[in-house]
């Protein structure tokens, strides 16, 4: 029997061979919560009667969505969830550590062929690090937290191939648009998916994550990559656990198999107010435009600042206009220090956020006014996503976002491409 | 009693900030409470036209997005009998399950906004009684038909110990 990537992580996990559509209990190697759910993880794991977490080396949660607290509700939680981990004594990531999808794997704990669950959807973001992770909700996680396990349904899988070379000013942001357009938003759902091609082996792995992170948005579990020479050694780099990479059998049983040629793939955007809603940048050129963001688990890595500091050094965004820049990671922060990008944000007239979700989900840090348009780097552009029903959100990549600054209204970053 | 179809008036691809923004989720801890905010932000007050009983009908993809577990425990504190619905996104799936909240798959086209309904999980049917049509729907699995029972996964865990003899 030939296996797919998730039908082999899951065999594993389960103790023996499955194939998709199996109903299988699977052991999760590690599992966690953001702030927005680790409330209710705790309830719920405090309803289940078990009195001590499975492994306290294999959960933490991490204070990122609302950080540092903006109203008395979430410092409740906050103090509930590092009251919690004092009393089981796991680990919790505070205020300015960063986004969970960053932290987690740069802190080690994930490695390839592993099993992850995460309280957030978007901990699809592993399977750049061939992990296949996926996010689930609060009562699910509780479960895991209480016996080390959960109950999986071994998923189909989608097999895409995406061939050629990337042009300048095009990234992995706008890769993952395009199939999000092209496949729908619920295209893949309950599906794995799996990338390959020239496109994937060309990329970083910072760059990877940020394909593997959008899977979710056409409704897939996870999206999954091989382990190639970069993934171990980013991996080894991160983490003192061996790597085990798990490769699919050459003749695997795809669902459904998609080939594509992104040699000429233009910039691309996606529109108010669904995220495969997606066009090429041409066609929403002169959106005028209210509030920049570059940041979140998507596109707030060390590369995405160096390209949006690229295309700001030494010019000013337009007067009026809100430029906000949080970087994924405490660990990027501080490079980003180094090399100079935070003093180029801030000299260009932008404000540069404590690490974390910034304004992504609504919460805190540029809410959106009635009418207001948004041009953001991060993966959901729902209406009311950025803390208003009245504003609408457009989605692109770092460097789009950059040149969308500087113009006040949505530009083309390839008009930048000397810079990158 | 009868209980009614309500439906919103977009069809397809109501996620998870929809059901309850994440305004609201942070904000109130109080599950009757957070009942009152569902779909705020695409149709105001919605809360209102449903009774104890009564369905919620939508189109494919119905729960995308955020893995929020608000969002099903929302909509059944606000009372609602089950949400029926062409496609479920996966994390919502699982989510209202395991809050005890009940998901029907099946053909949504011939149900109207206010038409009366019975749900038969025996039979596997809805009984559309305001159009006289019998509509099938897809079987709940057994595991979710004893997450149902227990009101969601927690009492099942806590009457089974743990997941071993699900399967």
């Amino acid at each position: 029997m030939r296996q797919t990537i998730a039908e082999k992580i899951l065999s594993e996990h389960c103790g023996r061979r499955v194939r998709a559509g199996e109903i299988v209990i699977a052991n999760v190697d590690f599992c966690f919560g953001q702030d927005g759910t680790s409330g209710m993880i705790i309830d719920s794991f405090r309803k289940l009667g078990v009195g001590s977490v499975f492994e306290k080396d294999r959960f933490c949660m991490v204070i990122d969505h609302s950080a540092p607290s903006p109203n008395i509700g979430v410092s409740a939680i906050h103090d509930k969830i590092r009251g919690f981990a004092g009393e089981q004594g796991v680990k919790v990531f505070d205020i300015g550590s960063g986004v969970c999808h960053q932290v987690i794997p740069e802190a080690g704990f994930v490695a390839c062929g592993d099993l992850v669950l995460g309280a957030d959807s978007h901990t699809c973001t592993y399977g750049a690090i061939n992990a296949l992770s996926t996010g689930v909700g609060s009562t699910d996680l509780a479960i895991v937290l209480a016996s080390g396990k959960n109950w999986f349904r071994v998923p189909e899988t989608v097999k895409v191939i995406m061939d050629g070379q990337l042009p300048k000013g095009v990234f992995s942001k706008d890769v993952i648009l395009y199939l999000v357009g092209d496949i729908g938003a619920s295209g893949a759902t309950y599906r794995a998916v799996e990338f390959y091609g020239e496109v994937i082996d060309a990329l970083s792995v910072d760059a990877r994550f940020t394909i593997s992170n959008m899977a979710v948005e056409m409704g897939a579990k996870c999206g999954l990559m091989r382990a190639d020479r970069k993934t171990i050694e980013w991996v080894k780099k991160h983490s003192v656990r061996a790597p085990r990479p798990v490769e699919a059998d050459e003749d695997a049983r795809y669902i459904e198999t998609r080939k594509y040629d992104f040699s000429d793939l233009a910039p691309q955007v996606a529109r108010p107010h669904t995220v495969d809603n997606v066009c090429g940048v041409e066609e929403v050129e002169g959106t005028p435009v209210d509030e920049v963001y570059i940041g979140t688990c998507t596109n707030g890595r060390m590369e995405d600042l160096e390209t949006a500091a690229k295309i700001l050094k030494g010019r000013k965004i337009t007067r009026g206009l809100k430029l906000i820049v949080t970087p994924a990671s405490r660990g990027i922060y501080l490079d980003a220090l180094k090399k100079g990008y935070v003093e180029t944000f801030v000299k260009a007239g932008a404000v540069v956020n404590n690490p974390g979700c910034g304004p992504c989900v609504g919460t805190h840090q540029g809410v959106l006014a009635d009418g207001e348009t948004a041009f953001s780097t991060a993966n959901r552009n729902f209406r009311g996503r950025m803390g208003n029903p009245n504003a609408d959100i457009y989605l692109g990549s770092p460097a789009t976002a950059a040149a969308t600054a500087l113009e006040g209204k949505i530009a083309d970053p390839r008009a930048h491409r000397r810079r990158l | 009693m009868a209980n009614f179809a309500h439906r919103l008036k977009i069809k397809d691809n109501i996620n998870t900030d929809y059901i309850i923004s994440g305004r609201y989720k942070f904000k109130i801890q109080d599950e009757e409470e957070l009942a009152k905010y569902i779909f705020d932000d695409i149709e105001k007050g919605f809360h209102e036209k449903i009774e104890t009983g009564d369905f919620l009908v939508a189109g494919e993809n119905f729960g995308c997005g955020s893995s929020r577990e608000q969002a099903p425990v929302a909509l059944k504190a606000s009372g609602l009998r089950a949400v029926i619905a062409r496609s479920y996104a996966r994390i919502f799936y699982r989510n209202s399950f395991n809050v005890g909240l009940c998901l029907v798959e099946c053909e949504t086209n011939y149900i109207d906004d206010m038409d009366e309904l019975e749900l038969d999980l025996q039979k596997n049917i809805i009984r559309n009684i305001s159009k006289g049509v019998n509509i099938g729907i897809k079987p709940i699995s057994a595991i979710m038909k004893k997450f149902l029972e227990k009101g969601g996964v927690v009492g099942y865990f806590k009457e089974y110990s743990g997941f071993e003899d699900v399967l």
